[in-house]
């Protein structure tokens, strides 16, 4: 029996790259990808809880929360498109005519 | 034998996930990504959870994926310079120290709660998929609904915002 804690700290490591990425990274869909990243290790969390609690609810949350991730890639593919139609560069450093 | 699946599932998600943040053409991220979220599919075999390894390959390596890799192809991306960050070593040093800090903290933390009835007998007995099926439309049918109208809303935005857009003033300047 793999203890949970392998678990938590797997989920750990691989939301601490997904944020890195986000902080590092210039490109925005690398960005995407890292949030893609940061949702998966939830998900793990999520459902290694539900495995070693014995409850439903861990997976129920993991399925919604691929729901949404699934949205949420459409929704900000097509906003890189429209920035991207604009010839304003994809590199997020660029893209401040909102800041301030 | 789990051990081993175990190991070979985590080792690979994490350097999968370290190498989608870290080359440096989008493309060859987007496969790092593939590889860490089939891995994750893994992880979750090794769970029990059979149906969201389904759903796992099915929805992120099939469908949302995909979308990445159309988008990457559509925009043709040059790779630039200066990928990274100009603060990138200090950010670096930053979140390295968080995730110890976090580590330090879990692996000190008692996990403990009240178990529900779901056990692995019961689970196995009906199927992963009769079960989680039975739960979504008993205790789970609003949060259902919802996240359906959310994506309803979700297509629409993506298919507004990524329209070409139609320039009315463009069509008169043709002679008649």
């Amino acid at each position: 029996m793999i203890p949970l804690s392998a678990y938590v700290a797997l989920s750990a490591i691989l939301f601490m790259t997904g944020i890195l990425g986000v902080l590092i990274r210039r490109n925005f869909i690398i960005i995407l990808m890292s949030i893609e990243i940061m949702l998966n290790a939830a998900n793990i969390n999520l459902v290694a809880f539900s495995h070693y609690l014995e409850s439903m609810a861990g997976q129920m949350a993991a399925l919604f929360v691929i729901a949404i991730a699934a949205g949420e890639a459409a929704v900000g593919l097509a906003i890189i498109i429209v920035v991207f139609r604009g010839k304003i560069a994809t590199n997020v450093d660029q893209i401040n005519l909102l800041k301030w | 034998m789990v051990y081993l699946l175990f190991g070979y599932f985590a080792t690979v998600s994490i350097l999968a996930g370290v190498l989608t943040v870290a080359l440096r053409s989008p493309v060859h991220c987007g496969l790092a990504l593939l590889t860490l979220l089939l891995h994750i599919a893994g992880l979750f075999v090794l769970l029990n959870a059979e149906f969201l390894f389904a759903i796992q390959i099915i929805v992120y390596a099939g469908a949302i994926l995909i979308l990445y890799l159309f988008v990457l192809m559509l925009l043709n991306l040059k790779t630039e310079e200066r990928y990274l960050h100009r603060k990138f070593p200090f950010l670096l040093f930053a979140g390295i120290a968080i995730l110890g800090e976090l580590l330090i903290l879990m692996f000190q933390s008692p996990y403990a709660g009240a178990k529900g009835k779901a056990t692995t007998e019961v689970i196995l007995a009906v199927g992963n998929s009769h079960a989680i099926g039975l739960t979504m439309f008993s205790d789970y049918l609003l949060l259902f609904e919802i996240v359906g109208v959310f994506l309803l809303g979700a297509i629409i935005g993506a298919i507004v915002l990524a329209k070409t857009p139609t320039t009315p003033v463009a069509k008169t300047d043709v002679p008649l």
